[in-house]
């Protein structure tokens, strides 16, 4: 698009191309590097170690579990944010943007003050039920979704705001409740948005270091998810770290890929 | 669709008195439908239609006013009462069919089955009705497919089944054929002419075109400005339209000199280059504002002391060389006027 309309509007300028062309560098020769540099002789190999295999596993697991907790928390949270008007709302959406830009390991500090065996919530938590949250893999869990939680209500939230609200109005004059029109018919429409929102939550999740490690500490089979198998390792064994990280990448990859699709292919676009 | 059994409630029809404003905008109309009858508001874009009819589902809320439906109070601004838009015993066809795109027709028309007030059937139930009432207009082979791939006549079509699948008191109709394809408009209204006929609830209809509301109304109530200038049967207005809109609305002549009225077609009008010697009482000199081609005619707008519209031949045009901004005498034999009073 912006090449066919270059020439009516003069060249492209140099100085624009330059630090395009450089940034776009800065991102890809760490992962050419990555690629270059993986020990693919061995890769099956090293794949066997039961320790890898527990830290993907675990991975996986934890991310998809964080991943089902911001849809359930997430979503109608989005919806409020949305489609309801009530006092406070822009702080409440600041607020549930904080963690984007919180640092996480900041973030693995505040989880522990409040679910941690002194915290405000985990005090009560250990007295009342015995239960203790850091050090375990719910605590991984915790820690992954409040990271995460952010990317899905923004995406989510952006997709209702871009739906079209008269399917509500017609679902309302059809007799629908608004739990009912929220279920049959605003999550419907808004599915690719939510779908989308999920793989953003997931892989936000699956990359988790800071506030896990912080929070969770690094318990092999237990917390130590891949991104902390892969520090680990990166002291003692760097090939293994390389390959772990070649297939987190490759995750990452499979995961914008995913979100392409579901982004280009929105399946009523054929609507008016 | 059989009304009867839901009794006497339903007997009184609707009653609305609604004041809305919002910006500049201002609307205060009233007026009451015995049930089984199609009122139609009709009026210039703009004039506040819409507002009115969304204020009667609820979708709107009213500045002041109240709206009684089969004897139950739906919205009393005085008393505080506002009762919400999925607990009205009514449904609305929208401009746009709106038919939720990711459920099949059958579905789409089940939708209400299952969740209006009146209805609340099993889904099972919800859809074996809905493919009876499909089948009943004729749209039987539409039901399983998706609401997004249908035509813009067969998506109204299916809003209007929809709509009136659920027998609601009341039933709006918001431009329902505006947004349509001219060469499927005509069928819609045909297939709303039709089922609204065995529909025994109260419906309010809003439409800029005439048309519409003299195929489907009994009785039109002209809105102008947010306020109603006329109301009657389509009949009534056609022949003794009250405002310079309806008369031109009905392509008709309208002149007012007090309480006294009097129109005429524009086809009566008579044109001149020069003054003519004649026994027409009606005589002005006015200047040609636009020539506008019309059927077989052409149809000039004047102005002047009066606003009148003329149809003459386009062999008249070009023998007395009518062009924009042309002072012409335009006459009107008596014989042609009808007069009336308030």
């Amino acid at each position: 698009m912006s090449t066919r309309d270059a020439p009516a509007l003069g060249r492209v300028p140099v100085t624009l191309v330059l630090p395009s062309a450089a940034g776009l560098l800065l991102l890809l020769l760490p992962l050419v590097g990555l690629l270059l540099r993986a020990p693919w002789g061995t890769f099956l190999e090293r794949l066997g170690d039961p320790a890898i295999r527990d830290a993907l596993r675990l991975s996986l697991v934890t991310s998809t579990v964080a991943a089902a907790v911001c849809l359930v928390l997430g979503v109608p949270l989005a919806w409020l944010l949305a489609r309801t008007e009530f006092r406070g709302r822009s702080v409440v959406r600041a607020l549930v943007n904080v963690p984007l830009v919180l640092p996480p390991v900041v973030g693995g500090v505040a989880l522990l003050m409040a679910f941690g065996r002194r915290g405000v919530v985990g005090q009560w938590l250990d007295d009342a039920f015995g239960v203790t949250l850091p050090f375990t893999t719910a605590a991984v869990v915790l820690a992954q979704a409040f990271v995460a939680l952010p990317f899905l209500v923004m995406s989510v939230e952006g997709a209702l705001r871009t739906a079209d609200r008269r399917y509500d109005e017609v679902a309302a004059t059809l007799g629908a409740s608004r739990l009912v029109a929220f279920w049959r018919v605003t999550l419907p429409l808004a599915g690719p948005g939510i779908a989308a929102g999920a793989a953003l939550a997931w892989a936000r999740a699956l990359g988790e270091f800071g506030a896990t490690i912080t929070f969770a500490g690094s318990v092999p089979g237990v917390t130590r998810t891949m991104p902390l198998e892969i520090y680990g390792a990166m002291q003692s064994d760097p090939d293994t770290a390389i390959m772990l990280s070649v297939i987190l990448l490759g995750i990452s990859v499979a995961v914008l890929v995913a979100l392409r699709s579901s982004w280009t292919g929105r399946a009523w676009a054929g609507q008016p | 669709m059989d009304r009867a059994r839901l009794g006497g409630a339903a007997v009184k029809g609707l009653e609305a008195h609604l004041r809305m404003r919002r910006g500049s905008f201002d609307a205060d109309a009233a007026f009451t439908v015995p049930p089984g009858e199609v009122l139609a508001l009709v009026g210039p874009n703009g004039a506040g239609k819409s507002s009115l009819l969304r204020a009667l589902a609820g979708l709107t809320p009213l500045e002041e006013g109240r709206v009684v439906l089969g004897g139950t109070v739906l919205e009393d601004t005085a008393a505080g009462i506002r009762t919400p838009t999925p607990q009205r015993d009514l449904t609305m066809v929208f401009q746009d069919p709106l038919l939720f795109p990711h459920l099949s027709v059958r579905d789409n028309v089940a939708f209400g089955l299952r969740h209006h007030r009146a209805q609340a059937r099993r889904p099972r139930q919800a859809r074996a009705q809905a493919d009876d009432l499909l089948a009943r207009t004729g749209l039987a082979d539409l039901a399983g497919r998706k609401a997004g791939r249908l035509s813009g006549g067969q998506r109204q079509r299916v809003a209007i089944v929809r709509a009136l699948a659920c027998d609601p008191a009341l039933l709006l109709l918001d431009e329902p054929t505006s947004a349509l394809d001219v060469s499927v408009t005509t069928e819609a209204r045909a297939f709303l002419r039709q089922h609204i006929r065995t529909f025994g609830g109260v419906t309010v209809l809003v439409s800029h075109d005439p048309l519409d509301a003299f195929v489907l109304a009994e009785r039109v109530a002209v809105v102008e400005h947010g306020r109603i200038t006329q109301t009657g049967t389509p009949e009534e207005i056609s022949r003794r339209p009250r405002t310079e809109y309806v008369a031109h609305l009905m392509g008709r002549n309208l002149l007012r000199d007090g309480d006294t009225y009097r129109t005429f077609s524009p086809t009566a009008v008579t044109l001149f280059r020069e003054e003519p010697i004649t026994s027409a009482r009606n005589l002005w000199q006015l200047r040609i504002a636009s020539l506008v081609p019309h059927g077989d005619a052409v149809r000039v707008h004047l102005r002047g002391a009066v606003s009148l519209v003329a149809d003459v031949t386009r062999e008249a045009v070009a023998a007395l060389d009518l062009h924009e901004g042309l002072a012409v005498w335009a006459s009107v034999k008596e014989t042609e006027v009808t007069t009336f009073t308030d």
